[in-house]
């Protein structure tokens, strides 16, 4: 291990380390602004020169391996007068347009040239101006600030693997473009905004609404899918204005995908901010009493096993804990989390889990996806998966609709047929996996959700167990969800009771009139034609399909307005926070449930959310390990039966728009129509339309 | 005394002689070529460390210790050799000539070159607009092909070799030897952080060597006359002989390979005619191409021509070309449009390149119609230290060399513009 000094003090840093890392771990911080501990190492903005000694000239420290006995100085002359020199030269052509630049407040720029800048400038030329960039509904170009650090360019090529951004021209003529003048078609595309040192490349949707300390900051986690990145939502009063990744190194280090990020608009159109009742066909509005006692006077005397509940994509661990007390007091085991009806089967936690963890990718060392298409039904997981491959040596195989990835794989096959080949060793990939000292496969709701979900998750943990997925210290066995609240649910075992009905028998039964009343806790994405005979409650927090078929609307919390957990696909409980209240009436979404119970007469034996909380983590320890995951024993799951040969289509059509909230924001419309990653979307565009 | 004309590596270089494998032949081109690989690496390199030749394409690296770095034993990675023929800098046109006339000495160059550094393909990167010289170098490598001398077992020698030309396309920083590097590979000619060196992660991130056509082109004639005869010429630490383009205000502007360290004004007066209207209507010359900076009449009555002589002077021998310009140059005009070309080929990676030539090139142009403060030349030459030595590669140097010489030896010049300008009488106009 060389010996380094910096400034005079002396470490011992592992070899291969930068003097600007080792720096670091010393406290010393040395300016840069292209460089980026996630991205490649590019040198070119000199701000990070330093003096070393014998050296004869400044040395750019992000880039400079330390050396044995190396005397590095930081703030000696001639580094100063690099830096400053440096400083000096990003200014002259940056526009002083401080005062209407959105990213006044956290610009790097801003803040060094504070710290190196001189108080006037030399510069007596004219400065140069950029044309403004086209880069689609997110971003927002300036160009004329851009300083050239690259950081876009290198985010675009490495992580989010679309190597659509670069640099056009040469000297102070040089750009950074994306070549055609459109959109990144990424759904990270927007992590761009957050890694511009200036105010080059900043948020379309934020321009000009805030300054960064006018707002609330608040740590939470996301529901867009089940990933649970987690975020930070900055708020200004009862307006959600923006959302940014937090750094966990664990799930999305720290990106965030187009979704979780842009989606917040939605969290103020199609509000549910009252209660509403059915009356003559028409949803009018209510009290929460008139509510309730609609409700109270409709389960009156009616037997609980006609009444039945669904739990949505986004509804939190409490909400359908409290749900799921009531039901049991009504005398009903007919309650489903699954509502896309993915034959997850809720014997063992091994079976519904990533079990393998996002972070746990980068130890795998062979892969096999199927049904799954995880660009979109988890962005950050599909990262993951990306920057595991550019280190090489990871063979990756796919049963399922082939999608461009961002990384290489062998297209194993479309449907059941594959999977039976390489479940009986047929198909060479099955060798591959077997080969693997830590091999692992991705079961997506694609491959679940059709009628023979059982046999396939039978025949993939049959996979898992003979290719060698389950040893000591790893499972590779993994699911990878797409809705926030099913892996919270599953594990609170919001699932059918003795002699209970799932979601298709729920639907069937209300067909059929065996179900009368059929409790929706934000459950949209069902076929709620099929609700028409039944009195639907619907609780939650966006007029969406639910709410149109429902005859009590009971307004609740979106994800930024209650204190709430979350499960992810690992089994990871997070807790989201209360960032706003929720607008008009509406309340969080168990003091809903608790109040209802007492309505019901079948109070619910919890007060305050701790006592809730108490209770959860009763029905299982995921509950009560905030952030971690909790091990879990492989076990035997899934039904074997016979695998249909029909391909596995992907369960999100559209990447942009699943569920209410993102259904609701503009800004999502505007990218489904835009980018389009989705074949729903893929309008061919013909030149003569507007 | 001047350098004989049997000791003249290139002797067809103002073509009037046959240029194909024939003629080559006649000048014993591939003569003894099988027996020189023979003789194994470790005496080549050692003959070419004793030969003392320093690399010909600017910056004069030794170039024997420059092979040697190639790692001894092959790793997985193969070898590369490349041939920097991005000639570009503004005053230099020897390896133009060389593979125009001379282009089997650069293919042999290469082979032996290769051999000695365990590379079995080696690429050229010549200039775009070194179109006819395009053909003539592809059709020495053909030849040189279809007569079994490169290709498989080259010269019978047991060592396979392959040669590619490939064609750059107009952008001067592609010479850099990394931004050649990352061109050849497909990208955007943008010179590479350094280290990793070449000769550890080069071409495709290959162990590689790159050198200018000139020092591969005498590779093969110091190793058949040996490494002590071409160090038999020069100085120490500045032998053997060298192509000089000798251009401007002379008589006679010619290309010549002469020994080194040969006195300044004895190459003009000797080969180029001298200076048009005399010596004592020297201005001022450029000795090493653009990017040195120039040097008044003074020092060039007694400077020797080579590496250590021009930079006791505080120049360079760089390309060894020689721009030469009397009494009727508007210096400062000069130096501006240099520093046009400067900015204009900045390759606009690096912040103090990229703002500072710009900013270099504005104030240099005021200065030149008169339009500036005397505080402005202060400035000028501050910022041309503020870019030099803090940028990736050289080009920000090269930027800032000419102004420094510029206002290191006419500043008067300059004042006198800009005190001009304003209404004023200076003491340099009086």
């Amino acid at each position: 291990m060389p010996k380094v000094t910096i400034d005079g003090r002396e470490i011992e840093v592992e070899a291969g380390l930068t003097i600007l890392q080792a720096a670091e771990r010393l406290g010393i911080e040395i300016p840069r602004f292209c460089y980026h501990d996630r991205l490649s190492i590019a040198g070119n903005c000199r701000m990070c020169l330093v003096e070393v000694e014998k050296a004869p000239k400044p040395i750019a420290s992000c880039a400079w391996p330390v050396a044995e006995g190396m005397v590095v100085r930081t703030r000696s002359e001639i580094a100063t007068k690099a830096r400053n020199g440096v400083m000096e030269f990003l200014l002259i052509n940056h526009p002083l347009d401080c005062p209407i630049c959105d990213q006044g407040g956290e610009c790097d720029l801003q803040d060094q040239a504070m710290a190196y800048g001189r108080g006037f400038s030399r510069f007596g030329e004219h400065k140069r101006a950029v044309p403004v960039k086209t880069m689609g509904p997110l971003i927002r170009t300036y160009m004329t600030r851009c300083i050239h650090c690259t950081r876009c360019i290198r985010f675009a090529t490495e992580i989010a693997g679309v190597p659509e951004m670069g640099a056009l021209g040469r000297s102070e003529h040089m750009e950074i473009t994306t070549y055609l003048e459109g959109a990144l078609h990424s759904e990270l595309s927007a992590n761009v905004i957050d890694l511009c040192p200036v105010g080059a490349l900043t948020s379309a949707p934020y321009a000009y609404v805030a300054r960064p300390w006018e707002l609330k900051k608040t740590e939470s986690i996301d529901v867009m899918d089940a990933v649970g990145s987690n975020i930070r939502v900055d708020s200004r009063g009862p307006e959600v204005l923006r959302v940014l990744p937090r750094l966990n190194e664990e799930i999305n280090e720290e990106w965030i995908s187009d979704k979780t990020r842009y989606a917040c608009d939605g969290l103020r159109h199609q509000r549910l901010d009252r209660p509403y009742v059915r009356r003559d066909g028409k949803l009018e509005e209510a009290s929460w009493q008139e509510a309730f006692e609609t409700i109270a006077l409709r389960l009156q005397s009616l037997d609980g096993k006609k009444i039945a509940a669904i739990a949505g994509d986004l509804a939190d661990c409490e909400s359908m804990a409290a749900l799921k007390d009531l039901m049991a007091g009504l005398g009903s085991s007919h309650l489903d989390c699954r509502q896309d009806g993915a034959k997850l089967d809720p014997v063992n936690a091994a079976g519904w889990r990533f079990n393998t963890t996002i972070a746990g990718i980068e130890q795998a060392d062979a892969l096999l996806m199927v049904g799954t298409n995880p660009r979109w039904e988890g962005a950050l997981v599909n990262a993951r998966i990306r920057k595991r491959w550019l280190r090489g040596g990871f063979p990756i195989g796919v049963i399922g609709e082939a999608h461009d990835l961002t990384y290489r794989y062998d297209h194993l096959g479309e449907g059941g047929d594959a999977l039976r080949a390489v479940a009986d060793g047929s198909h060479d990939f099955a060798k591959v996996l077997k080969d693997a000292e830590r091999p692992m496969i991705v079961l997506g709701m694609g491959a679940l959700t059709r009628s023979d979900g059982a046999a396939v998750l039978a025949l993939a943990r049959k996979i898992a167990d003979e290719t060698g997925m389950v040893v000591e210290g790893w499972i590779g066995f993994n699911v990878l969800h797409t809705a926030a609240a099913r892996v919270g649910g599953l594990e609170l075992g919001f699932v059918p009771g003795e002699g209970g009905r799932d979601v298709e028998g729920i639907l069937a039964g209300a067909e059929g009139g065996e179900i009368e009343v059929v409790y929706l806790l934000g459950a949209d994405e069902i076929d709620t034609a099929r609700l028409e005979k039944a009195f639907v409650i619907y609780q939650g927090h966006h007029g969406d399909r639910g709410a149109d078929c429902a005859d009590v609307v009971l307004p609740g919390a979106a994800y930024t307005e209650k204190h709430a957990l979350y499960v992810n696909t690992e089994g990871r409980a997070q807790r989201a926070r209360l960032s706003h209240f929720p607008p008009g009436e509406a309340r969080e979404d168990w003091k809903i449930l608790r109040a209802l119970s007492a309505a019901l007469d079948k109070t619910l034996p919890y007060d305050t959310l701790e006592e809730l909380r108490a209770r959860l983590a009763q029905a299982s320890p995921v509950f009560a390990a905030y952030d971690k995951v909790v091990p879990v024993a492989w076990g035997v799951f899934g039904t074997e039966g016979t695998l249909d040969a029909a391909p596995f289509a992907t369960p999100i059509a559209d990447f942009y728009r699943t569920d209410p909230i993102s259904r609701a924001s503009a800004t999502m419309a505007e990218c489904a129509a835009v980018i389009a990653p989705g074949p729903n979307n893929a309008q061919e565009k013909t030149g003569t339309d507007g | 005394m001047a350098l004989q004309d049997k000791d003249r590596i290139f002797q067809n270089l103002y073509g009037l002689k046959e240029m194909g494998l024939a003629g080559a032949r006649s000048r014993g081109d591939w003569d003894g070529t099988k027996e020189i690989l023979a003789k194994g690496r470790d005496w080549i390199i050692n003959e070419m460390k004793a030969s003392g030749l320093r690399g010909r394409g600017g910056a004069g690296f030794p170039a024997g210790v420059k092979w040697s770095f190639m790692p001894k034993e092959p790793g997985p990675r193969p070898h590369f050799l490349v041939i920097n023929a991005d000639e570009s800098e503004p005053g230099t046109c020897k390896d133009r000539e060389i593979m125009r006339n001379e282009p089997h000495k650069l293919v042999e160059g290469a082979l032996i070159a290769s051999f000695a550094m365990g590379a079995h393909a080696s690429y050229i990167y010549i200039r775009g607009e070194f179109f006819r010289e395009a053909e003539a170098l592809q059709r020495a490598i053909d030849e040189a092909y279809d007569a079994g001398l490169i290709g498989k077992n080259a010269c019978g020698s047991g060592w396979d070799f392959d040669l590619y030309l490939h064609r750059g396309a107009g952008a001067y920083i592609c010479g850099e030897e990394t931004g050649l590097l990352e061109s050849l590979e497909g990208r955007k000619g943008q010179p590479r952080l350094k280290p990793p060196f070449p000769a550890a992660a080069g071409l495709y991130g290959c162990p590689t060597t790159i050198n200018n056509v000139e020092t591969i082109s005498v590779a093969p004639t110091i190793l058949r006359r040996g490494g002590s005869w071409f160090a038999g010429f020069g100085r120490e630490n500045n032998t053997g002989t060298k192509v000089f383009c000798i251009s401007g205000h002379v008589n006679n502007p010619c290309n010549v390979e002469e020994s080194m360290s040969i006195p300044l004004r004895e190459l003009i007066e000797r080969h180029a005619g001298g200076v048009r209207g005399g010596w004592d209507n020297l201005l001022a010359v450029i000795p090493g191409g653009s990017s040195t900076p120039c040097l008044p009449k003074n020092p060039c009555d007694e400077v020797l021509m080579d590496f250590d002589s021009l930079r006791a002077m505080k120049s360079g021998l760089g390309t060894a070309a020689v721009i030469v310009m009397d009494k009727s140059t508007d210096i400062v005009r000069a130096i501006t449009r240099l520093s046009y070309f400067y900015m204009d080929e900045s390759c606009g990676q690096c912040t103090p390149c990229r703002e500072g030539t710009g900013w270099l090139w504005r104030m240099m142009k005021r200065i030149h119609s008169g339009e500036a403060e005397l505080e402005d030349i202060d400035l000028l030459e501050k910022v041309t230290y503020q870019v030099e030595g803090h940028t990736i590669c050289a080009h920000g140097d090269a930027a800032a060399w000419p102004i420094q010489g510029l206002i290191r030896h006419f500043r008067p010049e300059m004042e006198r513009r800009i005190i001009e300008r304003k209404g004023g009488a200076s003491a340099a106009a009086a």
